[in-house]
C-alpha cells in the first residue's frame, strides 16, 4: 500500500517545467569574472553617479573579506564566482524609432510567460516592472501612478531620477556587509524595482515585478527597494522564471522594505525559478536576502511566499519591528521535489512595545528533496508585551524526502509571549482513496489535498496571484510536488 | 446492475471472502448483515476498488463491464458510490470545492463540460434542502471537525450530489443517534429510484426499519449463508447471530 502510494506520487511528480524556453535575442554581455574593473564597468554602463560606484566598491571590498555561510541545511558544489557573467542585457535595436519601444522578441517572451507589457492588455489593477537578466525592460502604468505621487520604476531609473531617496534608504535595512550574498549583490546588482508611496496614499494598483533569467552562465542580482511613507499602503507582487539549463545559475537578490508610521506593505512572491531536472542537474541557486523594517508606530509588513522553484532556496524574509504596536507577518508555502533543497523561514525581531508577529510556514517535500524551516523570533528587553505565534507544518509525499525544522527563540522580557506549534504529516492512502472513490484521479487528488493544506497561506495572496499559485502548486507536485 | 460470481479475496495471505455470489438489479435495495469481522466492509471496498486486497478468484460484472478492468476513479465515474464507514478528513479543502471537483471529473469522464457555477450552487442548495442539512456543512473543510453524525450525513449529501447508479453504504448507521439515523435514512429513501441500486451494509436491524430492503443477505465467515426478504432481518434480530452459526 505504501509502495503504491509512492508510485502514484512519483508519477505525479514527474511533470516538466513549463517556462524552460530560451529567447534568442541580441545581448550585451560582459566577460566572465569579478574584480573591481567588472564593477566599474557595470556602474559605467549604467551611467551611475559617483555615490553608487563608491557604494559598490565598498561592498565588493567587504565581500572579499567574507566567506560563504555554511550553516544552512543544504549541500551543493562550491560556486566559482569567477565563472559567472555579472552583466547581460538585451540590446536595444537601433532600428527602433522610439527609444521606449521594446524588442518585439522580448514582448513575445513575456507574453509566453503570461505577462503582458502592453498596459491596455493587462489585467486591470496590476502595474508591472519587467526585469530580464540584468536590466528592467519596461515598467507599466508609471504615468498613472505618478499622478498620485507614487514612484514606481526600475532601480536604475530611480538612481538617475531620485538619487536622494536611494541614498537615504538603500542598505538602510540590509547593510552591505549583512551577509555574504547581500555583500555580493550590493557590489554587482544591475537592476530591480523601486517604489515610493507618499504620505497618506493608498496605492490603487497591485505593483509587481517579473524577473526572468534568460542568458546562460549569468548571475542575476537584482535589488528592490520599497518605501511606504506615513499612513500609506501598497501591495507588491513578485514572480520569477528561468530557462532549463544543465548548469546551475546564481540568483542573489536583495529586497528592502521601509514602512513608516501607520503604513502597511504587503509583499507577495511566487518563486518558480527553474528547479533543475529529475536527477537534480541544473537549476537556479536562489540566495536571497529580504527584510523589512516597521520603522514607525502602528506600521505593518506582511510577507507571503510560494516557493516552488530553484535547485536551492536560501531565503528568510524578515521583519524588524521597531515601531511600537507594529505588526510583522510571514506566510510561506515551500515545495521541494526531485533533488531540490530549500532552507527557508523568517526572522521576527521585536524591538518596540506591543509588537506582534505571526509566522505560518507550510513545507511540502516530495521525491528526494529536503525542505527546512529556519526561523528566529527575538524579543529584546524593551519589547514589552510583544507577542509571536508560529505554526510550522511539514507534509511529506513519499518516503525518500526530508522535512526539518530549526526554530530559534530569544526572549529577553517576561511580559512577552511566544507560541510555537509544529506538525509533520503525510498524505494518507485513505485520503487518496476517498478522493478517487468520488471520481478524482490521483493527480488531481494530490493537487486538491496539497492546496487544502496550503490554504491558510494562499488566502493571503492577492487574487491575481492566488489562482496562479494554486495551479503552480498542483503542477509543482505534478511537476515538482505540491 | 451488479453481478458478483464466486468472489474470493485475501489480505496478506488471509482469506476474507470465500466465494461470494450476489445479484442486484436496478431499483432494488439489498441489505447485507452479519457479525463483525465476517467480510462485509471488505466486500464494499473490493467493489469500490481498494488496492490493499488481493482478489484470488471470481468476478464482478457491473453494467456489463468487468469491474477489475476499471480504476477506482473510473468505477466512481461509472456510477459506483461508497458511503464510508469512517469518512476521512481533508483539511483546508471545502466541501463545495471537493464536490465541484468530483462532479466535474465525473462529467469529464462522460464527455460533458464542467457544470456552470450557478447551476452547481443551485444543485447544492436543492440537495441541502432535500436532505434537511445545515448550510454551514458545505463551507467547512471536508469532514474536518465533523461529529460522527455530521460525517455520515455528509456522505449522504455527496451521494445525492453525485447521483450514482450503485450506492454502497458501509455501516452508515454506526455511531448515529436516532435523530441522525432518521435524517440519513429519509435521505436514502428520497434518493431511491427505479434506476439505482442500494447495498446497505449494517450490523443491526434498526436501520432497516427506516430503509426497507427488498432483499436481506447474511454474510458469515466470508460467505453469504442465507438470503431472504425483509423478514429475515427481523428473524435475525430475534434469534441473534448464534442462530446463523448453528445453521452453517
Amino acid at each position: 500500500m505504501e509502495k503504491d502510494q509512492n508510485n502514484i506520487l512519483e508519477e505525479i511528480t514527474q511533470q516538466d517545467y513549463k517556462y524552460g524556453f530560451y529567447t534568442d535575442i541580441e545581448m550585451d554581455i560582459f566577460p566572465k569574472g569579478l574584480n573591481e574593473d567588472t564593477i566599474r564597468m557595470i556602474s559605467d554602463r549604467k551611467n551611475e553617479p559617483e555615490f553608487m560606484l563608491d557604494f559598490r566598491l565598498k561592498a565588493f571590498r567587504k565581500w572579499q573579506e567574507m566567506t560563504e555561510p555554511q550553516w544552512a541545511h543544504i549541500k551543493y558544489k562550491s560556486i566559482d564566482y569567477q565563472d559567472i557573467i555579472y552583466y547581460a542585457a538585451p540590446k536595444k535595436k537601433k532600428t527602433l524609432s522610439n527609444l521606449d519601444e521594446i524588442d518585439p522578441e522580448l514582448i513575445e517572451t513575456f507574453n509566453k510567460l503570461g505577462i503582458s507589457l502592453e498596459e491596455q492588455k493587462r489585467l486591470t489593477g496590476v502595474a508591472v516592472d519587467a526585469v530580464i537578466d540584468s536590466i528592467s525592460v519596461k515598467t507599466t502604468f508609471s504615468a498613472t501612478l505618478a499622478k498620485l505621487g507614487i514612484i514606481f520604476c526600475s532601480f536604475s531609473d530611480a538612481v538617475q531620477n531620485h538619487p536622494d531617496l536611494i541614498q537615504q534608504y538603500m542598505a538602510s535595512v540590509v547593510p552591505i556587509n549583512d551577509n555574504f550574498f547581500a555583500a555580493l549583490n550590493s557590489a554587482v546588482f544591475s537592476d530591480g524595482s523601486f517604489c515610493y508611496v507618499p504620505k497618506g496614499v493608498r496605492c490603487p494598483l497591485e505593483l509587481s515585478t517579473y524577473f526572468r533569467i534568460n542568458a546562460a552562465n549569468t548571475g542575476q542580482f537584482e535589488r528592490t527597494l520599497i518605501i511606504a511613507d506615513e499612513g500609506s499602503y501598497v501591495s507588491y507582487m513578485e514572480g520569477c522564471t528561468a530557462p532549463m539549463r544543465d548548469e546551475n545559475q546564481l540568483h542573489a537578490a536583495i529586497v528592502e522594505i521601509v514602512a513608516m508610521k501607520d503604513a502597511e506593505v504587503k509583499y507577495s512572491t511566487v518563486q518558480n525559478w527553474y528547479p533543475g531536472n529529475k536527477k537534480g542537474e541544473g537549476g537556479i541557486f536562489n540566495f536571497v536576502t529580504k527584510r523589512g523594517i516597521c520603522k514607525g508606530n502602528n506600521s505593518k509588513i506582511s510577507w507571503t511566499q510560494v516557493e516552488t522553484g530553484s535547485a536551492i532556496t536560501w531565503k528568510y524574509p524578515s521583519v524588524v519591528l521597531m515601531g511600537d504596536n507594529s505588526i510583522g507577518e510571514f506566510y510561506s508555502v515551500a515545495v521541494t521535489n526531485h533533488y531540490q533543497q530549500a532552507d527557508t523561514g523568517t526572522k521576527m525581531i521585536h524591538l518596540g512595545k506591543n509588537t506582534r508577529s505571526t509566522i505560518i510556514s507550510k513545507g511540502i517535500s516530495a521525491g528526494h528533496s529536503n525542505n527546512s524551516y529556519r526561523g528566529l523570533v527575538k524579543m529584546i528587553k524593551r519589547a514589552e508585551n510583544a507577542r509571536n505565534f508560529t505554526q510550522c507544518d511539514s507534509l511529506l509525499l513519499g518516503d525518500k524526502c526530508g522535512a526539518h525544522t530549526f526554530p530559534y527563540i530569544h526572549n529577553e522580557n517576561k511580559s512577552s509571549i511566544v507560541e510555537h506549534e509544529a506538525t509533520t504529516s503525510k498524505i494518507s492512502e485513505d485520503q487518496l482513496f476517498y478522493c478517487k472513490q468520488r471520481g478524482i484521479d490521483s493527480e488531481n487528488a494530490v493537487g486538491l489535498i496539497v492546496n487544502g493544506y496550503a490554504r491558510e497561506v494562499l488566502k493571503h495572496l492577492p487574487l491575481e496571484f492566488a489562482i496562479e499559485a494554486q495551479k503552480l502548486l498542483a503542477i509543482s507536485l505534478e511537476g515538482s510536488v505540491g | 446492475m451488479l453481478s458478483i460470481k464466486n468472489l474470493k479475496v485475501e489480505i496478506q495471505g488471509k482469506e476474507i471472502l470465500k466465494g461470494i455470489n450476489l445479484e442486484a438489479r436496478a431499483g432494488e435495495v439489498h441489505a447485507i448483515m452479519g457479525p463483525n469481522g465476517t467480510g462485509k466492509s471488505t466486500l464494499a471496498s473490493v467493489i469500490a476498488g481498494r488496492e490493499v486486497f488481493d482478489v484470488t478468484g471470481g468476478k464482478i460484472i457491473y453494467k456489463g463491464k468487468n469491474l477489475f478492468d476499471l480504476s477506482v476513479e473510473a468505477r466512481a465515474c461509472e456510477g459506483i458510490f461508497l458511503g464510508f464507514q469512517y469518512p476521512v478528513e481533508i483539511p483546508g479543502v471545502s466541501l463545495v470545492n471537493f464536490m465541484k471537483t468530483a462532479l466535474n471529473e465525473q462529467r469529464k469522464y462522460k464527455g460533458l463540460d464542467p457544470i456552470p457555477a450557478k447551476e452547481f450552487l443551485q444543485k447544492m442548495e436543492q440537495t441541502k434542502k432535500l436532505l434537511e442539512m445545515q448550510t454551514s456543512l458545505t463551507t467547512r473543510s471536508v469532514n474536518e471537525g465533523f461529529s460522527g453524525g455530521e460525517k455520515k450525513k455528509n456522505e449522504i449529501f455527496q451521494l445525492a450530489m453525485l447521483e450514482p447508479t450503485l450506492a454502497i453504504l458501509d455501516e452508515t448507521d454506526s455511531g448515529l443517534d436516532i435523530d441522525a439515523l432518521r435524517v440519513v435514512a429519509s435521505g436514502v429513501n428520497k434518493l431511491r429510484t427505479e434506476n439505482n441500486t442500494f447495498i446497505v451494509i449494517t450490523h443491526y436491524q434498526r436501520l432497516l426499519e427506516y430503509i426497507v430492503p427488498d432483499f436481506v443477505h447474511v454474510l458469515f465467515d466470508g460467505r453469504i449463508v442465507k438470503s431472504g426478504g425483509r423478514e429475515l432481518a427481523i428473524e435475525l434480530e430475534e434469534k441473534g447471530y448464534e442462530w446463523i452459526r448453528q445453521h452453517t
